[in-house]
């Protein structure tokens, strides 16, 4: 949410003219009638709230004792612990897969083309079932390593298209100075590569970000989790409403900062000199399966 | 591998389930995804805002928490549904905000120029719209609606952990009777990967016939 947008850039549209007073006028009637409109959808649900009396000081008395709070906290601590393990395992992983898709060896190339293919192509929810239920992992790891699989299948590709984004010529070049293949990736093309690619790049942490609110369904003690535990209280006349307004702000504020941290190094990347040609694509949704 | 075979219906009410689901909130994500980019590019303030808080909040929600919230929130507002009714609508909201952007963007990409050409011959706000603008965004959302699609179908897996009838809550059942979970476990990924070759397929198609090449 820009400012950009926001004020949408009334100069760049191909939809209408810029507005003339009669216009101007209209649109300002239409803007008052739909924030009426708004206004009284938001004002229905603040009173069906009323109406089903979610704001009863027993429903909302659980907040205030330290050993809920504490939960939360907890909970709140084993999501970003989550996440901060599978972000760093699927770039470590992403890593990995890219070399092998832009290797010169051919089984090399078509084993990591299987591995990303797969892994894209399933439900992530489904592999951490797996690893969990089949495999008998704990709850942490099972979507740790569920995260990574998926995660890191996605940041290969974009790892690639980074790569493969670099002007050819620094590639020639390199090797015109009598670079090894290794050094050209490290030195010359890697750094390139994540740098024109590093808002896809956070965007894609967003996503494992979102992803770890799936170690509720296996169980592990997240956010979501300590939510649940106290939503299910019969002495706080089961406070589930509050609890989602509690939660929700927490969770999506999370990934909005993350998000806006993406944008921000977006734009600074436009701005930048060394970077200005590459133009991104948004991390997701991807998934170009096979045949694509 | 009996797994299937023993359990084919079963196996089969959980694939229908999962195609059911995709398909409705597909359809719902698709009408407010297109209503929302209708209001992020209209000239009236109020809906820029209104399109732009929509997206803003439903791309950074966690798939789970607005599961979470609706499936087992909305019950105690007093607004009780089907938990399918309840699935489709969670899917279709998540999604509508990754179509608007997909939206947005196509219209983006037609030149500005085209609508000022229509304009100049005169044509209404509607004629600009939907006889020059409209058809050649369409042509170039095709992929990425079609990856938002594969992402929703994939997402519905979410809705048999809560416990909608789905592909994946297959696996409570037969885990239950006692059969392998490998192969359990495989034929359900066999499904999924039925259901999200078939939208790449099908929109491949799409785009072979209606794509522009730029």
């Amino acid at each position: 949410m820009t400012t950009h947008a926001l004020h949408g850039d009334l100069e760049s549209t191909a939809l209408y003219d810029i507005p003339g007073p009669q216009a101007q006028r209209r649109h300002f009637l239409y803007g008052i009638l739909s924030t009426a409109l708004i206004l009284g959808l938001l004002a229905w649900i603040l009173y069906l709230l009323f109406d089903t009396r979610q704001f009863t000081a027993a429903k909302w008395s659980p907040f205030t004792y330290e050993g809920i709070q504490e939960l939360l906290l907890q909970g709140l601590g084993n999501t970003l612990k989550a996440f901060a393990y599978a972000s760093l395992l699927s770039l470590a992983l992403g890593a990995v897969l890219a070399t092998g898709r832009l290797s010169v060896h051919r089984p090399v190339r078509w084993l990591a083309t299987l591995f990303v293919e797969f892994f894209r192509a399933m439900p992530v929810l489904v592999m951490i079932f797996f690893i969990f239920v089949a495999l008998k992992v704990q709850p942490l790891p099972a979507l740790v390593a569920g995260l990574t699989l998926y995660n890191g299948s996605v940041l290969a590709e974009v790892f690639r298209t980074g790569i493969n984004s670099v002007d050819k010529g620094q590639r020639e070049a390199a090797y015109a100075l009598g670079m090894r293949k290794t050094q050209v990736m490290t030195f010359v093309l890697a750094p390139q590569g994540v740098r024109a690619m590093l808002p896809t790049i956070i965007s894609q942490l967003v996503v494992a970000l979102k992803d770890t609110s799936l170690g509720f369904l296996v169980t592990y003690e997240e956010f979501l989790h300590a939510g649940k535990l106290i939503a299910s209280n019969l002495d706080y006349d089961l406070p589930f409403i509050p609890v989602v307004m509690i939660i929700s702000p927490i969770y999506i504020g999370m990934c909005m900062l993350l998000s806006w941290f993406a944008t921000w190094v977006a734009r600074r990347e436009r701005r930048s000199l060394k970077t200005r040609a590459v133009e991104v694509a948004d991390a997701e949704p991807q998934t170009v399966l096979p045949g694509r | 591998m009996d797994v299937l075979t023993e359990n084919f219906s079963l196996y089969g009410k959980g694939f229908l389930g999962t195609v059911e689901l995709t398909v409705y909130a597909s359809l719902l994500a698709l009408f407010l995804g297109f209503l929302m980019a209708a209001f992020r590019v209209a000239p009236v303030g109020s809906f820029r805002v209104f399109g732009t808080v929509w997206v803003a909040v439903l791309r950074n929600t966690p798939l789970t928490l607005l599961f979470f919230a609706v499936l087992l929130g909305l019950p105690r507002f007093g607004l009780v549904l089907p938990f399918k009714v309840f699935a489709v609508l969670a899917l279709g909201c998540y999604t509508s905000a990754f179509i608007c952007e997909a939206l947005r963007s196509g219209i983006n990409t037609v030149p500005k120029g085209q609508g000022e050409a229509a304009r100049s011959l005169g044509m209404s706000f509607t004629q600009t719209l939907g006889d020059v603008v409209l058809p050649q965004a369409f042509r170039s959302v095709i992929p990425p609606v079609g990856s938002t699609l594969i992402a929703l179908a994939k997402n519905s897996a979410i809705a048999g952990a809560f416990s909608v009838t789905e592909l994946l809550g297959t696996y409570k059942t037969l885990n239950e009777l006692g059969y392998s979970i490998i192969w359990t476990f495989i034929w359900i990924a066999v499904g999924y990967l039925i259901i999200t070759l078939t939208i790449s397929a099908l929109f491949n198609v799409l785009e072979k016939r209606y794509g522009v090449a730029r």
